[in-house]
């Protein structure tokens, strides 16, 4: 589904991303972690395409799409979703109307009519009840006011309207507490299948407890200097990145 | 990877949609400004005595004006000896029927989404059309007759009801007030008059729509609206003009008297062609327009969404005189390009127990400089004034300007008066968020924008808001990324 060749990404000249070489199955889960600093936010923010990044050297194919080549728009149309570590405040959009167009621009993009208002409003009450949110969702402002756990079960409640073919999850485990957390990663579980994938980008091991990766990667300075399976998430919690970085020959 | 520059620098390419012009027979008078142009009109529009004498006496106060330099505006030399004062559309009498008006013009009102067919009306809008300098056709004049509200154009109040034009023109925005309302006063061609008599509320929205067709014209158009006691209205203003090169202008008054409990709703769509992407063309809009509260417990609600014109200069205003009288005021106001607005609102309370509030939000975008400018004022009887100002701005460039100039002149201790205002841009991250979801840039600044617009666009009548929301969205097409 998502083959990354040698990525090498800057921003504002520095470089970031150093070649990273990724390969992301349908079905598959994979975590990715890193100390503060390693790239891996600069990771999914170069993949949905922020305007900020600039991507010097690799590639990048999504479904046998050239995915660098796409507009961020037309990256989520194709089923790329990224849940953000900090979501943004829009005040005056209303979610129901953010999404209302979220949705039709997707229906667009697959040549299907807009949704009518009652099945539209059906499928929000269906999905947010994913990530128990209630039902001033709708009216509400896009994530202003929200808490920090509602920021985040509303990145998921998107997902679960979106559909997409691979979410990436950004920290969004940072600043949850435990029931929010277990709420959160309930609400990915339940969207899994077999056809879609995820990216569970975390600093720390405790969200894989709920989100089962299958595999494990770890980013270091721009690189990918680690791949296992799920028993490398709980190495890293043992150890410590300090571990990494003594046998990437630093202190 | 698109640098996110480049977009913000993009500059706006939609087409003003309403830039035709109508081929039709237009009758001229010559060009230039003095009291003979001034007695012309008023033969033309065989006007008793009594409203010659006062053009004339606007004509030759005005004489003695400058323009007005205090506005944050950059106004060109304005040649008013080159404009012509009265244009109409050729006809041979009075159309005493829909057979009668010329097929192009009904086609040109068509075309604007305006239908003088009362039948292929969607009921509960009765339509004024004026054209250049006449009112070309008024709809559901007979419904409305029925419950004694008038509703027709100027020049026909002036023939069929003298007394109540004689007695309210004027009465609100005097000859002498402004430059531009003398200009008016002196050259005025048409325009509406509404009379809503005691304790009726107007079954249906009235509507004056506004078209500038005839090249090198000016439109002066006068509005005067009468709410007796207990009477209700709501009044909607549209208004286009063809694309042309050279400017145009347009200065308007409006006037409305609001007795006891009474209460008017007057919503404007502004859309005169605001010249194009370089700053070439474009209507010039000096308006003035103002609303007395004079009853007791009466009621004026100024509604303005302003996307057209080159400059606006407009402060919709309420005179507060009755006590418990309430004014509102709001808008939003969007430039692009080289378009410059100074518009905002004036609240003078003189009554007590008197309220206002005004809610402005202004859009700049490319080159354009966006300005609100308001007065609250409370003279020294009036215990217990309120008012709240709310004045936000949204940038959505980095060369455009937005300016806020509250004046406030309180002389009485009790009045509570509060001021907000806030300046906002589009932020990048807004509009990534909303591409990530898969929302275009354009699509992204519609919904942003209504939804910062949102409090104004909910004031306007159901059958504006839709048109309201979209024109938002386009006048502001390509302008940011």
């Amino acid at each position: 589904m998502l083959e990354i060749k040698n990525l090498h990404a800057n921003i504002n000249g520095k470089e970031i991303l150093k070649g990273i070489n990724l390969s992301v199955k349908a079905g598959e889960v994979h975590a990715i972690m890193g100390p503060n600093g390693s790239g891996k936010s600069t990771l999914s923010s170069v993949l949905v395409g922020n305007p900020a990044f600039e991507v010097t050297e690799g590639e990048v194919l999504f479904n046998g799409k050239n995915l660098l080549e796409l507009e961020p728009e037309d990256r989520s149309r194709e089923g790329l979703f990224l849940s953000f570590q900090y979501p943004v405040e829009i005040p005056g959009v209303s979610m129901v109307n953010f999404m209302r167009a979220a949705v039709n621009e997707h229906r667009k993009y697959k040549g299907l009519d807009p949704v009518s208002a009652t099945d539209f409003l059906k499928l929000m009450r269906e999905k947010r009840a994913i990530v128990e949110l209630d039902n001033k969702l709708a009216s509400r402002s896009v994530n202003e006011g929200f808490s920090g756990g509602e920021k985040k079960r509303n990145e998921i409640f998107q997902m679960a309207m979106l559909e997409p073919k691979l979410a990436i999850l950004d920290e969004t485990d940072s600043g949850l507490d435990i029931d929010a957390l277990r709420v959160v990663a309930n609400g990915v579980n339940k969207l899994k299948t077999p056809e879609n994938a995820a990216i569970v980008i975390t600093h720390y091991q405790r969200l894989l407890d709920y989100i089962k990766p299958d595999i494990v990667h770890v980013l270091y300075k721009g690189r990918i200097v680690k791949t296992a399976g799920p028993e490398l998430a709980l190495e890293l919690e043992e150890k410590g990145y300090d571990w990494i970085k003594k046998e990437m020959g630093e202190e | 990877m698109e640098d996110s520059n480049n977009i913000l620098n993009e500059v706006t390419t939609s087409d003003y949609k309403y830039g035709f012009v109508t081929d039709i027979d237009t009758e001229v008078i010559h060009r230039g400004l003095d009291e003979e142009t001034v007695r012309i009109i008023s033969a033309k529009k065989n006007e008793p005595e009594w409203l010659l004498e006062f053009r004339l006496k606007a004509f030759r106060y005005w004489q003695t004006l400058e323009i007005p330099t205090w506005p944050h505006l950059n106004i060109p030399f304005i040649d008013y000896q080159d404009i012509i004062y009265y244009a109409a559309p050729k006809k041979k009498e009075g159309p005493k029927s829909m057979d009668e008006v010329d097929p192009e013009l009904v086609k040109t009102f068509d075309k604007l989404g305006i239908p003088l067919h009362e039948r292929a009306q969607l009921s509960g809008m009765a339509v004024d059309a004026v054209m250049d300098s006449v009112s070309v056709k008024t709809t559901f004049k007979e419904t409305l007759a029925e419950k004694g509200i008038i509703f027709c154009s100027f020049s026909e109040a002036v023939q069929h009801h003298p007394d109540l034009v004689q007695k309210y023109l004027g009465s609100v925005v005097s000859y002498r007030d402004n430059f531009f309302a003398a200009l008016n006063s002196a050259v005025f061609s048409d325009g509406s008059f509404v009379y809503i008599p005691k304790g009726v509320r107007c079954p249906m929205e009235l509507s004056t729509y506004f078209r500038i067709n005839a090249a090198n014209t000016g439109q002066f158009e006068r509005t005067l609206i009468v709410a007796d006691d207990e009477a209700y209205v709501s009044y909607l203003e549209g208004c286009t003009a063809p694309m042309r090169d050279e400017n145009q202008l347009h200065a308007a008054i409006v006037e409305i008297v609001a007795h006891e409990h009474a209460e008017v709703k007057y919503s404007t769509v502004q859309n005169w062609y605001p010249g194009d992407k370089d700053g070439k063309g474009g209507i010039y809009n000096f308006v003035t327009k103002r609303g007395l509260c004079k009853g007791e417990g009466s009621k004026i609600s100024w509604t303005q969404v302003e996307t057209g014109s080159a400059i606006t200069w407009k402060y919709p205003s309420c005179i507060l005189a009755g006590d418990n009288s309430v004014g509102e005021f709001y808008s939003v106001a969007v430039t692009n390009n080289y378009q410059q607005a100074d518009t905002g609102t004036k609240m003078i309370h003189l009554g007590k127990n008197t309220r206002s509030t005004i809610v402005s939000k202004g859009i700049s975008a490319g080159h354009s400089q966006n300005s609100y400018r308001g007065l609250v004022k409370v003279s020294p009887r009036a215990e217990g004034a309120r008012n709240h100002s709310q004045c936000d701005s949204l940038l959505l460039s980095s060369t455009c300007g937005a300016h806020t100039f509250p004046y406030t002149d309180i002389q009485n201790e009790t009045a509570v008066v509060e001021h907000e205002a806030t300046t906002s841009k589009i932020s990048e991250e807004q509009l990534f968020y909303c591409r990530q979801r898969g929302i275009s840039v354009e699509e992204a600044v519609g919904l942003i924008v209504n939804g910062y617009a949102r409090e104004v666009m909910n004031k306007l009548p159901m059958e504006f808001a839709v048109e309201a929301q979209k024109l938002l969205a386009i006048s502001l097409e390509g302008s940011v990324g």
